[in-house]
């Protein structure tokens, strides 16, 4: 084992420590999740705030409040990191704290958004949360230099400890944070923040700080909070997207040991309620339930597709890019291609199932929850309680998975909230069981592409025309979002401005179209939203373009790559790294793959064998990332790792619609990817100092092409309707 | 009355015998670092020990569970964090949301109790636990790293060499522009 941070940023002391303060201090960091309110008052007694990001304890340790959401990506951490290091503390003495919406709300924004998605964590607050560690700083460094009588400029300060070398003396962040805390914080405006290039503890592979109670099972998540006098409930919902509940016969189970109500949920569902989860869920299986399934149950994934197919040609899409005239130069090229790529819905499947505790009163309102998005929680939890939002307040915990699943929507609150008024002043902890979680996802959307490339003599690509068919995100979301009909989201990746998801391509003659095709199945960001498909279906369709010029995948990209250098040095990264163009064992075969999302620039290669009975199997993979500034480079990796991983469900998985309703709904037909499934992965860091790009998401869209195209080069056959088991391809 | 024996711990839980084990030491014992994944043995999130064998908890019926069988859970595989599997996964990092991890560490701890030296292949087998987070290639070097295998490396992580990249690498960082690094 070569592990070569240990002794600087790798410190089991400072874990220990961190764990320990928390304990000291009733709980505060993140791990614990003790209900914030009280905790976070009763620290302020004895500790001082210095801002509202930073409160030193007298024993030095610095406690750095957090409002966005950790489920595992790392954020939490990062952003410990960025104010650290304007802050110049002790990293060995840093502590986190989550904040709660209620305080955010009361404090009016003072920690602005809490939302966590879009790969936004640390990039959408890094500035503030930069200021933040900086103002402290200074007034902490103020503060000695009014005690000293000296001036701050000629104070130094590191790791927490301020020196006045002139006149020999030195003091620390603990001893002077009370009185630092009374000053009149600075101007932001005349606050400079570091040159990334001269950080220390941000850049740096450090450490996580939330590992240790996840190894002991004291990570406190949601599922498992424990309150006094609390009932289980156990929910379902019509199966059929857009039905109806009709009635149940509680006779049957009223008399059932534990079991407290049956108790109707909205218009849509049914929960049974008892003294423990195990009693509500047995009871609810055996409750008589009439649907009212609707329209929705004539659907199966054969008309969704049908209903796609027809967006493919129909007259209604809209061209958000149509340079030259694709068409024209496509029907007079020297050779012409043409594929129909298809995706399938796909589930988040978040280890944690969808669960929120609720206790309703007349004058409080409160919930308890795994949210991506605590205030949109505590928005829910108002607007189902009829209480004001001063009376609601909303407890996030650490989530056992996000992905986007947890975000915006808050349907899993509003059941609680809506089962909890029916038991007033009663707690009551709703859990999904797995088949309700997969069967009421906010999936993936499904997708078609129809794709033609004309080829002039020489295989240049000379025109390039391709048109999305699928569901909308913000037509079931976010209407509002879609301006005149055009709902530019559906081509992310796709896009001409650069920035966020651009296309890294140019080509003379191009047009790309989106028809929307939306059904009676909810769908919502799936981490790397439509990136996913989107990367499967260009980056594919380049392998056979290449392919029919008679050219080398990667050469044939980079002579489309000229005008897009970062789209191009991200490429050529992991084509590098990768070894592509080298050789391999007999048998195995590289595909590669770039796209762009979320600010970030990202390429993969992959090493892939099939064998004569269609068992894929990917050997090595190489991600290459360009996210601007590297915050954390060993979270960068794991975030890497994990995206192959998710990445796989665009192989070998699909939400499938039998009679309206899912027919996945337990992990033996939703086959998630497992450890002897995954390749050794090498991630490529390759950051240009020169933007904020976004971690967690933008590698997952480079995954599955790579490997498709590893495929296409093994067999010499393109895989262009996924699930891949549809090519009697299985991943081992 | 059914009588347990949890983490050497001897109680009694009034429960139906069909209600799954995993239910009975998450609410009646309250230990809830095994946590509820499928309940249909697919995931592992619920796996503990029955004598020592690694078991996923959700499909065990507590009325088949011997009054003398040990069961030990994720907050008794020691005290303090300091089994060997444990301090692996401090070291490397694993966890990223940490759901499925209690699972995780008991398999791998069934495993290196029966197997001190497991192979890749040998892992392969015995972990099948899911994990959505994608911890993966960190379990499989944890487990090398508890079993003393050495080598085996958790994240490989390539920082770029050329461009301001590079130079963007901190002074004393660790991480040195341009060369393999295995955590």
């Amino acid at each position: 084992m070569n592990r070569t941070h240990s002794g600087k940023s790798t410190n089991i002391s400072r874990r220990k420590f961190v764990v320990g303060s928390a304990a000291a201090s009733g709980g505060l960091a993140l791990g614990l999740n003790i209900p914030l309110g009280a905790g976070l008052a009763a620290a302020q007694a004895v500790n001082a705030e210095i801002n509202a990001w930073v409160v030193v304890k007298p024993d030095d340790t610095c406690v750095i409040r957090i409002a966005r959401a950790e489920m595992g990506q790392g954020t939490h951490t990062g952003l410990a990191q960025l104010v650290a290091e304007e802050l110049e503390c002790d990293w060995r003495k840093v502590a986190i704290e989550p904040i709660n919406p209620g305080q955010n709300l009361a404090r009016k924004r003072v920690w602005r958004d809490m939302a966590t998605g879009g790969s936004r964590g640390i990039r959408g607050s890094q500035d503030y949360v930069r200021q933040g560690g900086a103002a402290a700083r200074i007034m902490l460094l103020q503060a000695a230099a009014d005690e000293w009588k000296v001036p701050a400029g000629e104070l130094t300060v590191a790791n927490g400890v301020i020196t006045h070398s002139a006149s020999g003396r030195s003091t620390s962040y603990g001893k002077v944070a009370a009185a630092a805390a009374k000053l009149t914080p600075p101007e932001p405006k005349s606050i400079r923040l570091k040159n990334p290039r001269e950080w220390k503890v941000a850049g740096k592979p450090m450490m996580r700080l939330d590992t240790a109670p996840k190894v002991n099972g004291s990570h406190a998540f949601s599922i498992d909070l424990k309150l006094p006098g609390m009932l289980l409930a156990a929910i379902k919902e019509c199966p059929v997207f857009g039905g109806k509940l009709v009635s149940f016969d509680e006779s049957k189970i009223k008399d059932r040991p534990g079991v407290r109500g049956i108790v109707r949920v909205g218009e849509t569902g049914v929960a049974v309620v008892a003294d423990s989860w195990w009693r509500a869920k047995s009871a609810l299986e055996a409750l008589p339930i009439v649907w009212d399934e609707g329209p929705g149950a004539e659907q199966s994934s054969a008309t969704i597709a049908a209903h796609l197919k027809e967006g493919l040609t129909a007259s209604d899409a809209f061209a958000d890019t149509d340079v030259g005239d694709a068409p024209k130069a496509i029907a007079a090229a020297a050779k012409k291609i043409e594929a129909v790529y298809s995706t399938p819905f796909v589930a988040h499947a978040c280890m944690e199932p969808m669960n929120c505790t609720a206790r309703i009163t007349a004058e409080k309102a409160e919930v308890w929850m795994p949210s991506q998005n605590a205030e949109a929680s505590l928005a829910a939890l108002s607007t189902a309680s009829g209480l004001p939002l001063a009376q609601c307040e909303a407890y996030n915990h650490g989530l056992g998975g996000g992905f986007g699943r947890r975000g915006g929507t808050q349907d899993y609150v509003r059941q609680a909230v809506g089962i909890a008024k029916q038991f007033p002043g009663v707690p009551v902890k709703m859990i999904w069981s797995r088949e309700e979680d997969q069967a009421h996802d906010f999936y993936r959307p499904t997708g078609q592409c129809k794709l033609s490339a004309g080829l002039d003599s020489n295989g240049n690509l000379v025109g390039l025309h391709f048109r999305v068919s699928g569901q909308s995100i913000n037509a079931y979301l976010a209407p509002a979002a879609i301006k005149d009909g055009k709902d530019v989201r559906q081509l992310q990746g796709y896009w001409k401005e650069p920035g966020d998801a651009q296309l890294g391509y140019t080509v003379p003659n191009m047009r790309i179209e989106y028809a929307m095709r939306n059904t009676h199945v909810p769908v919502g960001p799936w981490r790397g939203v439509n990136t996913n498909q989107n990367g499967i279906y260009l980056e594919c369709f380049m392998d056979e373009a290449a392919r029919a010029a008679g050219k080398d995948p990667l050469e044939f990209r980079r002579a489309l790559m000229q005008n897009h250098p970062k789209h191009l040095a991200v490429l050529n990264a992991a084509a590098e790294k990768g070894d592509w163009g080298k050789p391999l064992p007999a048998g195995v075969h590289r595909g590669i793959a770039q796209f762009m999302g979320y600010g970030s620039y990202s390429a993969a290669v992959a090493e892939v064998s099939v064998s004569g009975k269609g068992e894929v199997k990917v050997r090595r993979m190489v991600l290459a990332l360009n996210c601007g500034h590297a915050v954390n480079p060993a979270t960068i990796a794991a975030q890497v790792e994990g995206s192959v991983a998710y990445g796989f469900d665009s192989l070998q998985n699909e939400i499938s619609i039998q009679n309206g309703r899912v027919v996945e709904l337990n992990f033996h037909t939703y086959r998630p990817a497992r450890l002897f499934q995954m390749p050794k992965v090498e991630t490529v860091i390759v950051p240009t100092y020169d933007f904020w790009g976004g971690v967690g998401e933008p590698t997952i869209c480079v995954t599955a092409p790579a490997v498709l195209n590893a495929i296409f080069a093994a067999t010499g056959k393109p895989v262009r309707t996924l699930p891949f088991k549809n090519h009697g391809l299985t991943l081992v | 009355m059914i009588q347990l024996n949890i983490n050497g711990r001897s109680q009694q839980v009034d429960v139906e015998p069909d209600t799954p084990l995993l239910w009975v030491i998450r609410e009646q014992a309250g230990l809830t670092g095994t946590k509820y994944g499928c309940g249909v043995e697919q995931c592992g999130a619920c796996s503990v020990h029955i004598n020592g064998e690694v078991k996923r908890s959700c499909s065990v019926p507590v009325g088949s569970v011997k009054p003398g069988d040990r069961i030990v859970t994720i907050e008794g595989l020691s005290r303090d964090s300091s089994h060997p599997v444990q301090k692996a996964w401090v070291a490397l990092d694993v966890p990223q949301c940490g759901y499925c991890q209690s699972g995780q560490i008991m398999a791998a701890s069934a495993l290196l109790a029966k197997n001190p030296k497991p192979t890749d292949k040998d892992i392969d087998e015995a972990m099948t636990n899911i994990c959505r987070c994608g911890t993966y290639q960190r379990i499989r070097a944890a487990i090398h790293m508890a079993a003393g295998t050495g080598k085996g490396g958790g994240s490989i992580i390539h920082m770029g060499a050329d461009g301001p990249g590079a130079r963007g690498v901190p002074a004393g960082s660790d991480l040195k522009p341009g060369r393999e690094e295995v955590h």
